[in-house]
């Protein structure tokens, strides 16, 4: 372990440094102890309570792994599931493959700063686990990976690092859902995520957030996209957090590199989300689409959205649309910033409510004022993303559904 | 059947139909004529019931049922449905999911009634996000095909489409509105022609439409009064060689 003592000590220095945005939280208060747990067999995984389950598949989870070619599944701080069904994939802890792999060195901690702030900090000085998910050069994935982080054990703030790399020319779909058990509402998640997508390869990650009333959560996330290559970033929480911040950032640094992200956000009562996206534009012919959907129902959303520029011939364009339903707070905060000539750069922002001639309209088709206002809401929710696996676009669909009940 | 007796109107406070009475019988399709902003596209969206339009007098009766203020979608429910000029965008509900929704509980073809008005082409796209002029008409069409109301508004069906589609546009009216209709081997055109339900009202500018649509009925609604009740052909004649003027002569005289 080459330089892992340096790693502490810079994360050491940066353990009170607060981050950028997002309230400030004292983690003093979670639990940071881990918790042992037995791996569990696809038929204890399929024995598990229904209401647990049912947390699982709505963070994406396929408890039947049928259509997914791999597993990784954390509870609280061990990992009780992990493996692949496909040859070229492979999905392995990260503490195992600190332990065992040296390449895994050129990956660690190279695109997110430990010292960025507490969080990081935290995350490194009692790493609990987390994955690595790797597709070979040329490996495509028939079905996406799936991983889950959950937590069962009130209170516990778990510190998770996940490194995804997709090779040269291979393809990578990943669906990531994180949640809590049905009886724990307080607790923290830290996640670490860094993403290497290589030359003309294809990486789709899409995350579900499915948090309960009192979680704070701060993940943490880079991205570097080479020639060619293609990173597709997905995020969906819809259900209730206390607070949670976070702003992943690509950077496109190999020529006609593409970077979209897509995110659909409804806020609760109680509960605030700061959320965006960031992408710098580095080389000729690299492109970068933001779109946000956001959904006030009485919480505080901030969406923000940042393009930089670096280089002429580059396009990006972010779209940013809230809807207030019943009460709180959207406030969109697009960013543009071309730094040379050249640059093709444009937004689009957007809050308000609902048209009542659109509602009218559908009540002249039959459906009822409730009706037609879910109809809206659902069709407003659904965006359309080039590129996404029948599977995942399935998982998300399914989301939006759920919405109703959210959001009705 | 479709009464209107003494109907007034007001949008925002100000006053935009008089006095109107209509009757719209089974089997039967009246046209509306009239100057722009004389009230005809207020008179439809009174009748399918968009509260904005608030009835200050008279009753709206359809079915033996009093529906001046019943909301929109029960007005639906009971068989009243509208083609419209100018329908706002729904984004990120897809046309065949509309045509579902106006379908209700009944099983349809989406594809199949689609292509009858050539907009195959168009079901995986946002409702009417992007469509032409033309391309709105048909839709509006499609969507009132799978819903098969028994009384149909439109809102000028003919303005903006291209001369391609301007019969497809007018047959498909016609068949909607059973105007085209065959004598069987058991029953006689009379009869058939007798036993059809559907009603009909139509705002037209141009009249393009009667060249497809054999209407019963004519009506001028001019300045929120409806001035004049004839041969829809005669109507037309008149207006296109004399102009709305005569409309106001008409009226005076008829005070």
């Amino acid at each position: 372990m080459p330089n892992r003592e340096q790693l502490r000590e810079r994360a050491l220095k940066a353990v009170n440094k607060p981050a950028a945005l997002g309230a400030d939280i004292d983690l003093a208060q979670f639990d940071l102890s881990p918790v042992e747990r037995r791996p569990m067999d696809k038929e204890e995984l399929l024995s598990l309570p229904p209401i647990e389950k049912q947390r699982l598949m709505m963070a994406g989870i396929d408890v039947t792994e049928s259509e997914r070619s791999g597993t990784y599944i954390q509870m609280d701080t061990s990992v009780v599931r992990c493996g692949t069904k496909q040859e070229g994939i492979e999905v392995i802890p990260i503490r195992q493959a600190l332990e065992k792999y040296d390449w895994i060195w050129d990956y660690y901690w190279k695109l997110v700063a430990v010292d960025a702030d507490k969080y990081t900090a935290a995350v490194e000085l009692n790493l609990h686990d987390g994955y690595v998910i790797r597709a070979l050069p040329g490996a495509k994935s028939v079905y996406p990976v799936q991983a889950c982080l959950y937590i069962d054990k009130p209170n516990l703030q778990q510190n998770v690092h996940n490194i995804i790399i997709a090779e040269e020319d291979s393809e990578l779909h990943i669906i990531t859902g994180c949640s809590t058990s049905p009886h724990t509402t307080r607790g923290a998640h830290l996640g670490i995520s860094e993403f290497f997508v290589k030359k003309n390869a294809k990486l789709s990650f899409t995350m579900i957030h499915n948090w309960a009333e009192d979680m704070v959560v701060r993940p943490r996330s880079v991205a570097r996209v080479e020639e060619g290559g293609l990173f597709l970033n997905n995020y969906i929480c819809m259900k209730p957090v206390r607070t949670l911040q976070l702003y992943p950032t690509t950077h496109l640094v190999g020529e006609n590199a593409v970077a979209r992200y897509y995110s659909i956000i409804v806020g609760s009562p109680g509960s605030e989300y700061d959320v965006g996206g960031r992408v710098h534009l580095k080389e000729v012919g690299t492109r970068a689409e933001i779109v946000a959907r956001t959904i006030s129902n009485g919480g505080k959303i901030i969406a923000r959205g940042h393009l930089i520029g670096e280089v002429p011939d580059i396009k990006a364009h972010l779209e940013c649309k809230g809807l207030i339903l019943n009460g709180g707070i959207i406030h969109a905060i697009p960013e543009l910033e071309g730094r040379v000539d050249g640059v093709e750069m444009s937004h689009e922002a957007a809050v308000g409510k609902i048209a009542a001639e659109e509602i009218a309209y559908l009540m002249s088709r039959g459906l009822s004022e409730d009706e037609a206002t879910a109809t809206i809401v659902r069709g407003f929710l659904s965006v359309d993303i080039p590129g996404l696996p029948p599977q995942l676009k399935a998982e998300i669909d399914r989301a939006v559904e759920q919405s109703d009940k959210t959001v009705m | 059947m479709l009464l209107i007796e003494d109907l007034e109107v007001e949008l925002a406070g100000k006053k935009l139909l008089k006095h109107i009475d209509l009757e719209i019988k089974p089997g039967e399709t009246h046209i509306l004529f009239g100057p722009n902003g004389s009230g005809k596209t207020s008179l439809l969206m009174t009748i399918m019931g968009y509260p904005q339009y608030k009835v200050t007098g008279g009753k709206i009766i359809f079915k033996g049922v009093d529906i001046t203020h019943l909301p929109i979608n029960e007005r639906a429910e009971l068989g009243i449905g509208m083609a419209y000029q100018r329908p706002p965008t729904i984004h990120g509900v897809k046309t065949h999911q509309m045509v579902k929704i106006c379908a209700r509980d009944r099983d349809v073809e989406v594809t199949e009634l689609a292509r009858r008005v050539n907009f195959q082409d168009f079901l995986d796209r946002d409702v009417n996000v992007g469509f032409s002029g033309g391309e709105i008409k048909r839709s509006e069409l499609l969507q009132l095909m799978a819903q098969d109301p028994d009384l149909m508004l439109f809102d000028e069906p003919e303005s903006g489409v291209d001369i391609e589609n301007i019969a497809l546009v007018g047959q498909t009216i016609a068949r909607l509105l059973q105007k085209e209709c065959t004598p069987t081997d058991i029953k006689s055109m009379l009869q058939v022609k007798r036993e059809r339900t559907k009603m009909g009202l139509i705002i037209t500018h141009t009249g393009h439409i009667l060249e497809y649509v054999n209407a019963d009925k004519g009506q001028v609604l001019f300045d929120g009064v409806l001035s004049c009740s004839d041969n829809p052909r005669g109507i037309l004649e008149c207006i296109s060689q004399m102009g709305y003027e005569e409309c106001v002569r008409c009226q005076i005289a008829s005070n």
